[in-house]
């Protein structure tokens, strides 16, 4: 199997119908809205820890995502809340994790869109990065050994493939020949190291060969585009015909996460990609003069978003925050409780204030 | 130093650390540092900030997101006379190199009498709403593994002390910064080339009545527990600061016990398997008739550390914990 690296043209995919054409610009809409909404909780201090956003890259996200049927599963990373939301994440879900609030998904134990729901079917990422991909190995075999019509995706950095965890992941996957699609999010950057100093390697869809595996690349600008070669990569894994590699070449537009000035982007860079390739700009584009869409359409959609995520934002605002001793519970299935430890004994909460302190994670130069 | 560090003379834990690694890098050519985003950004934390361009990209090698790679490529390198640096982004993702250092590191020169010489830092440690993946305290881990030394301090200027003893020791040495400390704790350096040695703990505060045996942030815990207990108790605590977890200072830890005959250990780390059984175990080993009371811990609960303050906070011991433990134990 060799790897194709020309981009399946995708300015009409015929398959879509008219109102998914549009849901694609709904859901992007909706990841950069809720982002900056985010913004904002961070800046009023209201989220707790770092802030991550994936502006400029919600086409790959939402593209890949829409690529899968609802009992599909994926696995999402750090730049992939247009994932989530295709899959059935609600900003409201979001904001609550992101505020740390008692009844947000992971009931405060996780930090941002740490979480996921077998149910509506994505799996929550940790921190250590490629990890995802051996696991997601297994969700797809389980898939296969059942007999079950079902596909699996994971998604990881161009950073995370430098990982062991990927390495052994998508060798196992490929050998078991499970239905997985690996995307590839090639955004540049891997915090501040450039992909030069990542890899060796021209391509990362040029490791699809090495592994025995199909590997498609697509401009993870263009939606349609992502869309069209997430939807070969999910047909070749539902044909029993194994793993796909699928590189998407993208660009991350803000820091590593809020606090990352970028001082190591050359000039002029972000301006560029901003100016010229803006996958919401892009696609707006595409609706208009190539889809017959109008701009009533289109004002329609952003006024929804913004209402959805006022409503959203107001309902977190109110969500109780934890109570101290539910960190107790779900260690284990049994026992469900661990003990709270003699020096604790009668103590409803630790302290009487909660210090937050300010970047729990990495600081600006100074 | 900028103008400013230098009239003060005081510099942060975190640049304590730096200025070790300027230093040691300055003195030995064979000294050089890896890790994630450690060069021109100057790493996540900005520890090496500025090592680059004193020492230039062969020197601080910026590496791909490969910890196993990072800890290995330290070994093969060390086997040939030089003396790496790793730093790992977060102390949680050691554990993506728990192969390396555990298996081939540890045992490098026990079974094939290759010397390993090489530090392995990060920033470690909770009470940073930093959630079950930034927060990780993975000493005892390691513990358990003969070949590796641990460090972990509490002060600027151990910091810097146990740093370059760290990369002049002939073996690997975890060192383990604690990130809540990097920006709150600082002090004037000791002129001149400033070494901590190794496995010698250090009295934070003398004391008669009770000791405190701790190490890294509940060091500083600690220290305002016993002031509160002094206050409102008259209790004259002493506070051991262990600062090397492995070797372990047991004749410290014996002379504390002798003095006050009552002793409260405590960790950040979570309870059972942490560092607090194996001192209570030495403590009983060495020191047993001594005692008054039984040794008491004071750890984290058995939990993975959660991200929501209320949780965390409740999950990690804190400064009234440590005075109700001590009382309890000053009353028996
Ligand atoms: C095993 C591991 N090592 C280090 C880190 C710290 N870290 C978090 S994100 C990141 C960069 C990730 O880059 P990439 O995979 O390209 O994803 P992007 O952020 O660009 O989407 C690093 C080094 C980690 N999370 N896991
Ligand atoms: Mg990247």
């Amino acid at each position: 199997m060799t790897a194709s690296r020309a981009a399946p043209a995708a300015s009409h995919p015929s398959a879509l119908s008219r109102d998914q054409l549009l849901e694609l610009y709904y859901w992007m809409r909706l990841t950069r809205s809720l982002e900056e909404r985010l913004v904002n909780l961070y800046r009023q201090t209201k989220v707790v820890g770092g802030l991550f956003r994936s502006l400029g890259q919600e086409a790959d996200a939402v593209g890949s995502a829409f690529a899968l049927e609802r009992r599909d599963v994926l696995s999402p990373l750090i730049r992939n809340l247009g994932s989530m939301l295709v899959k059935g994440a609600t900003p409201l879900e979001i904001l609550r994790q992101y505020m740390a609030r008692g009844d947000s998904p992971t009931r405060g134990r996780e930090l941002n869109i740490h979480f996921g729901d077998t149910e509506r079917g994505f799996i929550g990422q940790i921190s250590h990065l490629g990890d995802m991909v051996p696991v997601m190995a297994g969700v797809t075999l389980s898939f296969k050994l059942r007999g079950e019509d079902r596909v699996g995706l994971v998604y990881v950095g161009d950073g995370a493939t430098s990982t062991g965890a990927f390495h052994e992941g998508i060798n196992f996957a490929a050998v078991q020949r499970c239905p997985l699609v690996v995307v590839v999010e090639n955004n540049g950057y891997a915090y501040s190291t450039p992909v030069s100093r990542q890899t060796a390697a021209r391509h990362f869809v040029d490791k699809a060969p090495g592994y025995g595996i199909r590997g498609l690349q697509a401009d993870g600008n263009d939606v349609l585009a992502v869309y069209q070669a997430t939807k070969e990569a999910v047909d070749t894994a539902r044909a029993g015909e194994g793993v796909t590699l699928v590189e998407l070449i993208t660009y991350r537009r803000k820091g590593h996460a809020e606090h990352d000035n970028q001082s190591y982007v050359p000039e002029g860079e972000i301006d560029r990609w901003a100016a010229e390739n803006d996958p919401l700009d892009r696609y707006v584009r595409v609706l208009r003069t190539q889809l017959g869409f109008d701009a009533e359409a289109i004002a329609g959609i952003e006024a929804r978003v913004g209402a959805e995520i006022d409503a959203a934002t107001d309902e977190a605002e109110r969500s109780p925050m934890p109570e101290p001793r539910d960190c107790l519970v779900g260690v284990y299935h049994d026992p469900p409780l661990a003990p709270v430890l003699w020096y604790r004994e009668g103590v409803r909460s630790a302290v009487d204030s909660h210090e937050r302190p300010q970047g729990w994670g990495t600081y600006d130069a100074r | 130093m900028t103008p400013a560090e230098a009239a003060t003379g005081e510099i942060t834990y975190l640049e304590a650390i730096r200025e070790a690694l300027f230093e040691e890098m300055e003195r030995d050519p064979n000294v050089f540092c890896l890790g994630e985003d450690i060069g021109r950004y100057g790493g996540a934390f900005k520890v090496t900030n500025g090592l680059i361009d004193r020492f230039g990209e062969n020197r601080v090698i910026d590496t791909p997101i490969s910890e196993a790679a990072i800890v290995g490529a330290a070994a093969g390198a060390a086997h040939m006379g030089l003396r790496p640096v790793c730093e790992m982004q977060f102390i949680d993702f050691i554990s993506c190199a728990y192969d390396m250092l555990t298996n081939y590191v540890a045992t490098a020169r026990y079974r094939a009498f290759l010397p390993c010489p090489m530090v392995v830092r990060g920033p470690s440690g909770g009470y940073v709403r930093g959630g079950p993946f930034h927060s990780q305290n993975p000493e005892a881990a390691f513990l358990h593994t003969p070949g590796l030394k641990i460090v972990y301090p509490a002060t600027a200027s151990d910091a810097k002390g146990l740093l370059k003893s760290a990369i002049r020791d002939e073996d690997c040495v975890l060192f383990f910064e604690h990130k809540y400390l990097y920006r709150r704790v600082k002090e004037a350096m000791p002129a001149g080339d400033h070494i901590v040695p190794i496995g010698k703990a250090r009295i934070a505060r003398e004391g008669r009545d009770l000791s405190i045996i701790t190490y890294a942030a509940t060091v500083w815990k600690a220290l305002e527990a016993a002031e509160q207990l002094e206050r409102e108790d008259g209790l004259s605590v002493e506070v051991l600061d262990l600062r090397s977890l492995l070797p372990m200072d047991d004749e410290a830890i014996v002379a504390t016990v002798r003095r006050t005959n009552r002793v409260l250990v405590v960790h950040e780390d979570t309870e059972t398997g942490g560092i607090a059984g194996e001192i209570t175990a030495r403590i009983n080993d060495l020191a047993f008739e001594w005692l008054d009371a039984p040794v008491k811990r004071v750890a984290a609960h058995d939990v993975p550390l959660p991200y929501a303050p209320a949780l965390e906070d409740f999950v990690l011991p804190q400064t009234s914990d440590i005075v109700r433990a001590a009382r309890w134990l000053a009353a028996y």
